[in-house]
């Protein structure tokens, strides 16, 4: 536990100034609401138009496939470098790992979720 | 939550006023509202022969709203006069305005119809600094004088109501 204290106070001292900044604007900064202040910056020009809000859905399914692979990566990288000394199990326990990760790629593509039209 | 405001006129409001404005001094984040050449001795105050760091002011934002204070850079025409205007407005409070160059702060030698002649006409100001262009030594020498204008304000003053 003791070689984590310098971890520990880092992210405590950080969370307590930005805290601290926080609680310390809302205590005793001015605010001054105007209706111009409240619109979107435009870089002085009046709003043109709303802003759209929509995205389309295939953003959503691509980032959550995107992050599913990614961590997939993210595992592999430990387990390849220390590949020699977890041995037989591991290799296996990785294969089973990969191999539904795998069907679930081809689950994705089969359904069409990674076509953009 | 306009805590400042609880102690009124009393010894604690000093002490609060000299905490307050001694981080708002060291801290200036810019608005960079560059319209002519005076950019390029603006630019120059940023890099690192004068190195505006050195007073904690060197980080410009391009959103008002985390800007303290404006720089009209360079020549203000009437058709960009709006959008001085509201970029000012939309500025969140504490904030100060230094006009930099003749331009800016008088029209300089655009005596003409299309030009602003100050943009004091729109928007209160500061700090002027002549010059055209001003050299970077003069930017510093207005940022020192807004330091000292701003350390003499107090968090009752009537522009923060």
């Amino acid at each position: 536990m003791r070689e984590y204290l310098g971890v520990i106070l880092t992210a405590g001292f950080g969370l307590a100034v930005a805290a601290g900044m926080l609680a310390f604007s809302i205590m005793f900064g001015p605010k001054k609401k105007t209706p111009v202040k409240l619109e979107p910056f435009e870089c002085g020009m009046p709003p043109a138009m709303e802003p759209r809000g929509m995205a389309r859905v295939n953003f959503y399914l691509v980032a959550v496939l995107f992050v599913m692979f990614d961590i997939e990566i993210v595992f592999l990288y430990p387990w390849a470098v220390s590949f020699r000394e977890l041995g037989r199990t591991a290799f296996y326990a990785m294969g089973g790992f990969l191999a539904v990760l795998f069907a679930g790629l081809v689950y994705a593509i089969k359904k069409g979720a990674l076509e953009w039209d | 939550m306009g805590l400042e405001t609880l102690f009124g006129h009393s010894y604690l409001t000093t002490r609060l006023d000299e905490a307050v404005n001694w981080a708002r001094k060291y801290s200036f984040f810019n608005y960079p509202f560059v319209t002519a050449c005076c950019g390029m001795e603006f630019m120059s105050t940023f890099a690192s022969t004068y190195d505006i760091a050195r007073f904690g002011a060197e980080y410009p934002r391009f959103s008002p709203r985390q800007a303290d204070v404006l720089f009209v850079v360079g020549t203000v025409n009437e058709k960009l006069a709006p959008v001085l205007k509201r970029v000012y407005d939309q500025m969140c409070e504490p904030k100060w305005v230094v006009s930099f160059g003749v331009c800016a702060s008088s029209g300089g030698f655009y005596d003409n119809y299309a030009t602003v002649q100050g943009i004091d006409k729109i928007i209160p100001v500061d700090i002027y600094i002549p010059g055209c262009p001003p050299r970077p030594e003069a930017v510093l020498d207005a940022l020192i004088k807004l330091q000292a204008k701003v350390s003499k304000e107090s968090v009752l003053d009537r522009k923060y109501k």
